[in-house]
């Protein structure tokens, strides 16, 4: 359906031979090119608009050398601009406290959040070998707490037993008490699903971080997501404050520009990817592998 | 108001306004163009242009904005699909609440038997519908759990079957070809059924969603559409490309959590928020 990026450039600028250096007028060409890419990407406007002139400014002038041709000189520039702002590998989770340590789950309905929540309880207690505890704070959805409870069962990991009636505040200030308790490392906190403009809502999670004083607060965002995304992700981040973002639905088909727009107005770091709807399907975030979707190569 | 060009400033800032709706380039370029054939440097209003441009974007929604009405068929089998958490599971709640209100009898079969409570979640709506939830074990065969819920539904006289399914991203060709199972199974027991298909879309999916519309009714035989979430601040642009390149009826919007936030679609006040305009 979408010509990648490359080929769309090397039409353009590879009949542009036998010159040394990009000129501005080569690059302003390569740009509106650039541009619908990163758009039908899902990139959010704003995001794309800073993106070209900072990929403009170093691409006019680069010298041309004689294995590549200017549209792959482009598309590298473009490419390595990307993963910087993606951020390095393996930005790992910070469990650097005195146990029990708090991490909370927030986003939007239906991002992911309870899935990747026994995705991380379970690989820290496999990989790691941490006691977790899991907790949810979905007081509002059907069924949200059963499904939690269900996915411990599945996943081998401890969850807050479930006392119908309590709000988040309760049950957030129970999970840490029963974590000290019972000698937890680790206290996964779900929460239900909010939009980022319900103010009361966000006013709720900020009261659980008050509580639990998490020492990551992670943005559980959809892959597929389009241009709302800088939208969701500042207001979690400013509402709420973030530590970082988990992107899920990888395994999807979409471009997932939503990576670049929500880590270009937040800067925080991606730190997990979910591959699936399976509770193994969890991975560390690949930057190069982003970019290059993003750009459909 | 101050009357102003229709210049290419003033173009640029409409472009924006729909790429920032997910409408996509080349909708947005088709629209755009829509909107200028005829009045370039013409002078007009702000608020003109505005009104101009959700006229434009109305012209292509209004064909595909058809109520969803419940037929005589017994029972009339709606099934529901799309991508995991697009919200599939509440609008049956929504839906199935309209259609007991209308003094249906309404039966629900939790046909996802993948994920965690997915059952207990579609039992507590069949609750507050006062429907009856015919459901499996977890890990049981969708389609055999169908084609007994067919059955069922025929034996119980109930006017109404919805068919909650697992969501599944599109391009999971072992998903599809389950989803693919589910229709057949339902065909051997009524070949006229399913009667409706509904795909539920996510309003703040980009362009990911042209792909789920097309490879869904490939499946599926997708017979309309419903978009959620648009009670945030994602405006479902990529509606305007569905419409556009599939034709694909829009039913109704979902705009809440709640049993009643299930609205009918209007094209117009979809096109109007498009467009940035107050309702
Ligand atoms: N394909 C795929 N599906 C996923 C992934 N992560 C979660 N899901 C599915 O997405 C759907 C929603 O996941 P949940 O974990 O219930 O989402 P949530 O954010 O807790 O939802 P609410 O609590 O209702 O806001 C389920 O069908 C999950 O199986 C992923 O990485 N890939
Ligand atoms: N704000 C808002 N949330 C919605 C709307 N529709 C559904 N939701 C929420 O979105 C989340 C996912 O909804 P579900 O009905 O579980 O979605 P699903 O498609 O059945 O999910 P899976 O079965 O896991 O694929 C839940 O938290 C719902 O409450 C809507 O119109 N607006
Ligand atoms: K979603
Ligand atoms: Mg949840
Ligand atoms: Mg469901």
């Amino acid at each position: 359906m979408f010509d990648t990026l490359q080929e769309r450039l090397s039409g353009i600028l590879d009949k542009l031979t036998g010159r040394g250096a990009l000129s501005e007028a080569d690059v302003d060409t390569a740009m509106r090119e650039v541009r619908r890419a990163l758009l039908e990407a899902d990139v959010a406007l704003d995001v794309v608009r800073g993106f070209i002139d900072k990929v403009k400014e170093r691409a006019v002038g680069a010298e041309v050398v004689k294995s590549v041709t200017p549209g792959q000189m482009v598309v590298k520039i473009v490419h390595d601009a990307m993963v910087e702002i993606l951020g390095s590998e393996g930005s790992a989770l910070n469990l650097r406290a005195s146990p029990p340590v708090p991490i909370l789950m927030v986003g939007l309905q239906g991002s992911g959040k309870t899935t990747t929540t026994a995705k991380i309880a379970k690989r820290l207690q496999e990989r790691e070998k941490r006691k977790v505890l899991m907790a949810s704070l979905d007081t509002r959805r059907p069924a949200a707490q059963e499904q939690l409870a269900i996915l411990g069962t599945q996943t081998g990991v401890e969850t807050l037993p479930i006392i119908k009636g309590q709000t988040p505040i309760e049950i957030a200030k129970r999970a840490m008490s029963e974590a000290r308790r019972g000698g937890f490392d680790v206290v996964m906190l779900d929460t239900a699903g909010r939009l980022h403009i319900d103010e009361e809502l966000l006013a709720e999670a900020a009261a659980v971080r008050d509580i639990a004083k998490p020492n990551e607060t992670l943005l559980v965002a959809d892959a597929l997501t389009g241009q709302d995304a800088v939208n969701l992700a500042k207001s979690f981040d400013e509402k709420i404050g973030i530590t970082g973002i988990v992107l899920t639905r990888i395994d999807g088909d979409g471009r997932g520009g939503a990576a670049l727009s929500m880590r270009g107005v937040t800067g925080k770091p991606i730190k997990l990817m979910g591959t699936g709807e399976k509770l193994d399907g969890l991975e560390d975030f690949h930057p190069q592998r982003i970019a290059g979707r993003i750009l459909g190569m | 108001f101050t009357k102003r060009k229709l210049d290419q400033a003033t173009l640029e800032e409409l472009e924006d306004a729909l790429i920032q709706a997910d409408l996509g380039v080349e909708t947005t370029g088709r629209i755009i163009q829509a909107v200028s054939a005829g009045r370039y440097d013409k002078e007009i209003e702000p608020e003109e242009v505005k009104s101009i441009l959700a006229g434009e974007v109305a012209k292509v929604l209004k064909p595909v904005e058809v109520p969803f009405n419940f037929g005589t068929q017994k029972p009339f089998v709606v099934l529901v699909v799309g991508v995991n958490g697009a919200g599939k599971t509440t609008t049956i709640g929504k839906l199935g609440a309209i259609a007991a209100r209308e003094g249906h009898s309404v039966v629900l079969a939790a046909c996802d038997t993948f994920r965690a409570a997915a059952i207990e979640q579609l039992t507590v709506w069949g609750t507050r519908i006062g429907a009856k939830v015919i459901s499996r074990p977890t890990g049981a065969d969708a389609a055999g759990l169908a084609f007994d819920a067919m059955k069922e539904a025929k034996a119980d006289g109930a006017d109404i079957l919805f068919i909650d399914t697992a969501g599944r991203l599109q391009n999971k060709a072992n998903l599809m070809a389950e989803l693919d199972k589910v229709v057949r199974v339902i065909k051997k027991q009524d070949e006229t059924a399913p009667h409706a298909v509904l795909l539920v879309l996510d309003a703040t999916t980009g362009q990911n969603a042209i792909s789920q519309a097309d490879v869904f009714t490939k499946v599926a035989g997708v017979t309309g559409l419903i978009m959620t979430k648009l009670d945030g601040t994602a405006r479902g642009g990529i509606l305007v490309a569905i419409a556009e390149r599939f034709k694909l009826p829009i039913h109704a919007v979902g705009v809440g959590e709640q049993i009643e936030d299930l609205q009918p679609f209007d094209a117009e006040a979809f096109s109007r928020a498009i467009a940035g305009l107050a309702e």
